[in-house]
């Protein structure tokens, strides 16, 4: 026992003295999750549109009124003619334009049907089709304000709700995946580099030819990894709590149990990187594209899992963070207990056990 | 016996490190492997600390054997491996003191061990181990090698980058770790310090070509052998090379250390042949083999 704690302190020392791992374990966390809380965002908030009016009537202007009126848009300018849409958009001025028609009270009046248009920039589609969904949800209000005295028989009326995350916040969907990023890269890429470094400074040679077991050198090498990924899990916890404001639903002693199995799954993933790898560059490379990539790409954290073509389906399966990732939403934003997650935490367990059983096998008590 | 290889050989992929090396250590012995680089001393040294399996042959170590054993002779053996290899961002007292606690002891419990080594570094306890000098790096590793008392200690090149004081130091220090019961395996390239082991096995090429004591090894220079020096150096070693009787030139410091293939040589001879490849201030004279020149003779 005295040997194990000898040998954490000294990584401990480790840890501390190297000014870049230090900046990698604590530096990024914080950057990370302000960079997708404020930065990467797929909310829209003051967009920029043009206007381009061909009735000018007394309709219109209650609807331009409405729009100007939310907070998600702001009117750039009003345009005279529909070739000015073209060029506003080419000068990048706008994100979209609302092209009204010809006579559209009139028309509103007489027909009971006017029509506008809603030309959105897809360069970038999600927000082309989040502004066209909240124009016409304006517009919709709008609309049952007109109707309100007249009653429509046979009238289907769509009322969409959307629950565990009314607001619509991307935020909430960024810090359980960030969370799962970090954790993966402070724990996998952090160990393998550790353990690596020691073959490559050749203090692997002396610390085989000592009575140390290999299980101890193993513990010991990812048992301060556990300690600092837990501190930063804490931490982004209460950043997302804090500064988004986001709502921790379920129980924190829950979320705090499946992140250390999340946590042990990224370590044995680093202990296994390292024994693979003869030099800290390799164990690095391996983490960040055999790790990394698949964990930002493959885990739904960005991008759905249920619109991917299905080989990429199958393979997401074997990727521990999107079991994670599907877990810490449940329990962050649904509130869910155990009950509700036992299939993906099972995997998840599984997952660890084989992972751990696997490099403790691999791991080398000689040279070769 | 505290070492005792037998028959063991050794290669890679294709290069042959080992070849049907045997020998003994006795307890308490200094013993020297001398040969150049890539000689395969590390692979020999990796094979008796249980780093690497040997393809055959077996060997005994504080009575252990290599394979089975091997965790019994992780606990009783001091290994220094050729590169440094301590932790360089610890001080050179947390280094002591992971070493110590991980083989189990404290520094105080065998301080009077390494006291003579460490004072010379004890007032650079709090600085880092990279910082050192090659060395105090030297003496360091030395210190975290012995702090558990082994029975048996391995050190693979333990001066090579190391200036001349300190490796003479350094060699004193084996010769009193000698009197307290250690038995040393010791590698060097240089053939000066062959002369200060107990005993030596020259190799080469993964073959041991002699196992002796420095002085018989030397005695059994076959050639009376001569220094030759002469005004001009360069112009000197050609001459004696182009020399149809020489058997074998060998710079060595300011001379050049001679030997002739004929059994009736007389120097004269040589010093008239030399003045009529114009060099002056010709003086030749005999002189006691080295380890050195054993070394070249036995490698022709």
């Amino acid at each position: 026992m005295k040997r194990f704690i000898g040998f954490i302190k000294k990584e401990f020392y480790h840890i501390f003295r190297d000014k870049r791992s230090l900046f990698i374990l604590f530096g990024m966390p914080i950057a990370q999750i302000l960079l997708f809380g404020f930065a990467i965002t797929n909310e829209i908030n003051n967009v920029d549109i043009a206007i381009l009016d061909h009735s000018k009537d007394a309709t219109t202007k209650e609807i331009i009124a409405k729009i100007a009126a939310s907070e998600y848009f702001s009117i750039k300018q009003i345009i005279e003619k529909e070739s000015d849409i073209e060029s506003i958009f080419k000068k990048g001025k706008v994100k979209a334009v609302l092209n009204f028609e010809k006579d559209f009270s009139k028309n509103l009046i007489k027909e009971n049907k006017a029509s506008i248009q809603i030309i959105t920039d897809a360069t970038d589609p999600n927000t082309a089709n989040t502004i066209s969904n909240f124009v016409n949800a304006i517009l919709q209000k709008y609309q049952k304000q007109l109707n309100k005295k007249i009653t429509i028989v046979y009238q289907i009326i769509p009322e969409s709700r959307m629950i565990y995350n009314t607001e619509l916040k991307s935020v909430y969907m960024f810090v359980p995946g960030v969370m799962t990023i970090i954790l993966m890269l402070v724990s996998a890429m952090m160990t393998s580099i550790s353990i690596t470094r020691e073959k490559e400074l050749g203090t692997m040679e002396i610390l085989l030819v000592s009575p140390l077991k290999p299980i101890q050198v193993i513990i010991g090498k990812v048992f301060p990894y556990i300690f600092l990924s837990i501190i930063n899990a804490i931490v982004i916890v209460l950043l997302s709590i804090f500064i988004f404001k986001m709502p921790v639903q379920g129980s924190l002693f829950l979320l705090g149990l499946e992140s250390v199995l999340f946590i042990i799954s990224a370590l044995a993933l680093g202990i296994l990187i390292s024994t693979v790898s003869e030099t800290q560059q390799t164990a690095m490379m391996i983490s960040l594209m055999g790790l990394m990539l698949p964990v930002i790409l493959l885990s739904g954290f960005i991008f759905p899992i249920s619109s991917m073509p299905f080989p990429l389906q199958v393979i997401s399966n074997i990727i521990p963070a999107k079991w994670f990732i599907i877990i810490i939403k449940a329990i962050m934003l649904k509130g869910v207990g155990l009950q509700f997650v036992w299939k993906e935490t099972l995997i998840l367990l599984g997952m660890t056990v084989f992972f751990i059983a696997l490099s403790v096998k691999k791991y080398k008590i000689r040279l070769e | 016996m505290s070492i005792s290889v037998s028959n063991i050989s050794k290669s890679y992929k294709n290069v042959t490190a080992l070849q049907d090396i045997s020998f003994e250590v006795k307890k308490g012995e200094l013993f020297g492997l001398i040969g150049p680089d890539g000689a395969g001393k590390t692979t020999l040294f990796r094979i008796l600390t249980t780093l690497l399996f040997a393809d055959k042959g077996s060997a005994i170590v504080a009575n252990y054997d290599v394979v089975k054993d091997y965790k019994s002779i992780r606990n009783s053996v001091g290994y220094m491996p050729g590169k440094f290899s301590l932790y360089q961002d610890l001080t050179i007292e947390e280094n002591l003191n992971f070493f110590a606690t991980i083989f189990g002891t404290t520094i105080e419990e065998n301080y009077d061990l390494i006291k003579d080594i460490y004072i010379q570094i004890a007032p650079f306890k709090d600085r880092k181990a990279g910082k050192l000098s090659g060395g105090m790096k030297q003496k360091l590793a030395l210190c975290c090698a012995l702090i558990h008392k082994p029975e048996v200690l391995f050190l693979d090149e333990p001066t090579t980058g190391v200036d001349p004081v300190s490796r003479k130091e350094f060699w004193d220090m084996l010769k009193r770790l000698q009197k307290k019961d250690i038995t040393i395996l010791v590698s060097t390239p240089y053939m000066d310090e062959a002369e200060l082991c107990d005993r030596i096995a020259l190799i080469q090429d993964g073959k041991i070509l002699e196992i002796d004591t420095p002085e018989s090894i030397v005695k059994h220079y076959p050639k009376p052998i001569y220094n030759v020096s002469a005004n001009n150096m360069y112009q000197l070693i050609n001459s004696l090379n182009a020399y149809e009787f020489n058997h074998s030139v060998y710079p060595f410091g300011e001379f050049v250390h001679y030997t002739d293939s004929r059994t009736d040589f007389n120097p004269e001879d040589l010093k008239a042949y030399l003045k009529t490849k114009k060099l002056s201030n010709i003086a030749i004279e005999i002189t006691k083999a080295t380890i050195e020149d054993t070394f070249m003779e036995l490698a022709k």
